[in-house]
């Protein structure tokens, strides 16, 4: 019940005496009364504001926090009030609320944090007022629609492909999406250069070039290279059905790419070409075919894969259909009231050209949209006035649903221009996150190289360890049990792919140890990780982007690799899954914006200082000598 | 038709369009008058009484009108409550049946002097009455009530009118339902009980005769004491 019904339910409940004499049975016993029935003004303080108001209004809604016995939680004793650690600015709103038992929703706020607000609160939304009640709602749609489209997007174009997909699936990602391989771009490339001479040869092929010797007038170049053209034309339809073959064989549904637009428009284009190879000779027959020929102008649809801006115009202007077709229909029922009206306004007159109404449909056409051609004009007085209304009307009718279309073009178009936008600038953002993120493990591992483990007995430890924050040691004292947990030591993506190239520099070089025999199985997967690092330039996006949401929120812990070359033996296992897979080496994280002032020079390139683990791989030769050393050393912390 | 018909009829519509166009402008006085109402009630405000006069008026203390008269703004802030808002507000306390029947009568048992709107004095007053009167006051009231026309007798079609009202209250959802002459043997019922004459109405000393004697009556009255 609203806030209004509980002020008058005391009301109500004195009016049932009306009922007392009449009443066939005796009366129920009243519920038990609260201890204090006197109002009292209650202090909320919120983040330092204090907001007063009597206990009544609180109590009105007793399923929320503060009208529960939930808010006794957050009393505090010595101030006697209650205090919430929230932001004041919202807080308004939702005292209003019990106040005045309407939610309203304040437009410059985000939508996401009112609505965490509310559910801290206790509040459901749907209690927003009808007058705030649309705005809520649009925005609320337009940023679920936001969010999912980004993870659509990204889940369709720059999730990495596992590795065991098959043939078909890459083809398909690579006709979707040109970027991933250099492979696909050149094949967009040369197709879309293959639409563009098509096209542009169909239209050469009708100007007409100067006679040849013997004729009186001239040909088109069309007839008089036929050769030539014949040539180019089948050139480019070869390309271009071998491109349709490839798309239907790597398509998931082929049922569903059969009856997409794109594929549609593929097979239309090429249509024409097949069906002049096959038809005979025939006189009759060829002057239909030649009408066939001006399907070939479908290839400029082809483009449309090409260019994000067609794309666009066509979606709009399937989001606009419900416009266009009102447009549409009013523009009609015009003009048939308007050529009906001219019809019988000329019928008089001598040698009219309004001999129908069909007949006045085209001069009504050509009026409403103010082209004037002058080849039918009125001579009646009556004509011209409903003439001159006629073009008045018409360009009024046409001038209202215009910039309907419009402005929806421009919206989606703003929106797209937005979506890219922001998935040029989440490359970055996760570029930064990572190195923050590497920043962490580094603390980590630092913390372990200054002995930090051990205990803090011995005076020179202090300055290594400089100054970390009771959460750091606590944080760093976890992931030390994590790894006492396990028997497995973190490390980062620098130190693991040394070992990786050092085990697999060891196969190569020196058969003799049985170490490498026994790592066999893995060498081949390192092999292949060195084989990724090599394209790993040109894969750029994928390294950056791999799991990017997931890198975002949640938590990975890796699970680190054997330290020793004597555990390596036996975790050969363990090695294989770490580099088998393409698990990416995010550092165990708990909090993303972690000691950027400890770290940013620390984490790359790694300071000499830290022998051994951090070390780039330029020094491959000695690396698993010295890999050894550092092994030992670490086995021994 | 021939070419003098059409243009004839071409000439009447560009009058017609002209017209249309003066009338537009506001040339042409359109022949209605411009509506100016809507300004009647929405800027009548009541201020009641002060506090000190309507605390030796009723029996609550200077916190519980606080209380009362909060919660009263609240809702009215013009400080008065017309019929309609009170018949809705009383609704939504019985969402099964129909209450604006019984409402209108509470409305002119608590609107005493027929203004149309219950003010905060009248408001409270009869809160006063219910909550902490006696005995006397509480069935002086029920029987102003139950007198539809305020004559002092309660006729038969009266009662049988608040009946019908109450049992309105009840909805359709009812066991055992409620048939078509159960209010009007409830009133029978009642007739018997209280008409001591038998002159076919009910006086208000008859009535208090009678409450007074019924034991069930009695007890009840002092149920609703502890609502405020």
């Amino acid at each position: 019940m609203a806030a209004g019904v509980a002020t008058w339910l005391p009301f109500a409940r004195a009016a049932a005496v009306g009922w007392l004499p009449l009443a066939k049975n005796s009366m129920p016993k009243p519920p038990g009364d609260k201890k204090s029935r006197h109002d009292e003004i209650l202090i909320v303080n919120v983040s330092g504001n204090r907001f007063q108001t009597w206990k009544n209004t609180l109590d009105r809604y007793p399923d929320t926090l503060l009208g529960s016995s939930e808010k006794e939680f957050f009393f505090n004793e010595e101030t006697q009030e209650y205090f919430f650690d929230r932001d004041p600015e919202m807080f308004r709103h939702i005292l209003n609320f019990y106040r005045t038992g309407k939610l309203h929703y304040p437009r410059h706020e985000c939508i996401q944090a009112f609505d965490e607000e509310l559910a801290f609160y206790g509040i459901i939304p749907e209690i927003i007022g009808d007058c705030c009640m649309e705005e809520y709602r649009d925005r609320k749609k337009e940023n679920q629609e936001r969010l999912e489209e980004d993870t659509e997007a990204e889940m369709a174009t720059e999730t990495p492909l596992p590795p065991d997909s098959t043939l078909r699936e890459r083809l398909w990602r690579a006709f979707e999406n040109p970027h991933t391989s250099t492979m696909a771009l050149v094949f967009y490339y040369v197709t879309g250069f293959f639409i563009a001479v098509s096209v542009i040869a169909n239209v050469v092929e009708t100007v007409p070039c100067r006679a040849p010797k013997g004729m009186l007038k001239d040909l088109p170049c069309g007839e008089k290279f036929s050769l030539a053209f014949f040539c180019l034309d089948t050139a480019c339809v070869m390309i271009f059905t071998f491109e349709y073959l490839m798309r239907f064989f790597a398509a998931p549904s082929r049922g569903k790419f059969m009856r997409s637009v794109m594929s549609v428009i593929d097979v239309v284009a090429i249509m024409p070409y097949y069906i002049g190879l096959v038809m005979p000779e025939n006189e009759d027959v060829s002057g239909a075919f030649v009408t066939l020929r001006v399907f070939r102008v479908f290839r400029i649809f082809k483009f449309s894969r090409h260019s994000q801006g067609l794309r666009i115009l066509g979606y709009t202007l399937k989001s606009c259909a419900s416009e266009l077709g009102f447009l549409l229909f009013s523009l009609t029922m015009a003009i048939i009231i308007f050529a009906t009206v001219m019809f019988y306004a000329e019928k008089g007159t001598k040698d009219t050209n309004f001999t129908s109404i069909p007949a006045s449909f085209w001069y009504t056409i050509v009026t409403m949209t103010t082209l004037g051609y002058g080849d039918m004009v009125p001579s009646s007085i009556a004509g011209k006035i409903f003439g001159s209304i006629c073009s008045l009307s018409g360009v009024l009718v046409i001038a209202l649903p215009v910039p309907v279309i419009v402005s929806n073009f421009s919206r989606i178009y703003h929106q797209n221009q937005r979506a890219d936008k922001r998935r040029a600038q989440l490359k970055i953002r996760l570029a930064r996150i990572r190195l923050a993120k590497s920043g962490t493990t580094n603390a980590f591992l630092q913390y372990k190289e200054h002995g930090g483990l051990q205990d803090q007995s011995s005076g020179n430890q202090a300055l290594c360890i400089r100054n970390r924050s009771t959460f750091e040691h606590q944080h760093n004292h976890l992931l030390h049990c994590l790894e006492k947990t396990t028997n497995h030591e973190f490390t980062d993506e620098h130190t693991y792919n040394e070992v990786c190239m050092a085990e697999s520099m060891d196969y190569r070089t020196s058969r003799s140890t049985s170490i490498s025999s026994q790592q066999g199985q893995s060498t081949s997967c390192c092999s292949r990780r060195a084989k990724r690092r090599a394209i790993r330039l040109a894969n750029s996006t994928v390294s950056v982007s791999r799991g990017s949401i997931q890198e975002l929120d949640t938590l990975h812990v890796q699970k680190s690799i054997p330290q020793s070359r004597s555990s390596l033996n036996a975790r050969t296992q363990d090695l294989k899954l770490n580099c088998g897979g393409d698990m990416d080496f995010t550092a165990a994280i708990i909090s993303i914006p972690t000691p950027p002032a400890n770290t940013p020079d620390d984490s790359l390139p790694p300071s000499p200082a830290i022998p051994g683990i951090l070390r780039n791989s330029q020094q491959m030769g000695d690396m698993s000598s010295q890999y050894t050393q550092e092994a030992i050393k670490i086995s021994s912390l | 038709m021939g070419i003098q018909g059409m243009e004839i009829l071409a000439v009447g519509v560009v009058l017609f369009m002209f017209m249309a166009v003066l009338k537009q402008f506001g040339v042409l006085e359109p022949m209605e008058d411009s509506s100016e109402s809507d300004l009647e009630l929405s800027t009548v405000r009541h201020q009641p009484e002060g506090l000190d006069q309507l605390q030796a008026q009723t029996k609550f203390t200077k916190k519980e009108l606080q209380s009362l008269y909060r919660g009263f703004k609240n809702e009215c802030p013009s400080g008065l409550v017309d019929e309609e808002t009170f018949k809705m507000i009383y609704s939504q306390f019985f969402p099964q049946g129909d209450a604006t029947t019984y409402a209108h009568f509470l409305f002119n048992a608590f609107d005493i002097d027929r203004t149309g709107s219950i003010r905060f004095e009248d408001f409270v007053i009869g809160l006063s009455v219910l909550l902490r009167g006696s005995v006397h006051e509480k069935l002086k009231w029920a029987f102003n009530l139950y007198d539809i026309n305020k004559d002092g007798y309660i006729t038969k079609e009266e009662m049988l009118a608040i009946m019908k009202s109450i049992y309105d209250m009840m909805g359709n959802y009812t066991y055992p339902s409620v048939r078509e002459d159960t209010p009007f043997e409830h009133v029978e019922k009642f007739f018997q009980k209280m008409d001591r004459n038998q002159d076919g109405v009910v006086t208000i000393d008859e009535f208090m005769e009678t409450c007074q004697k019924d034991e069930n009556i009695m007890s009840s009255m002092q149920l609703f004491e502890n609502v405020i």
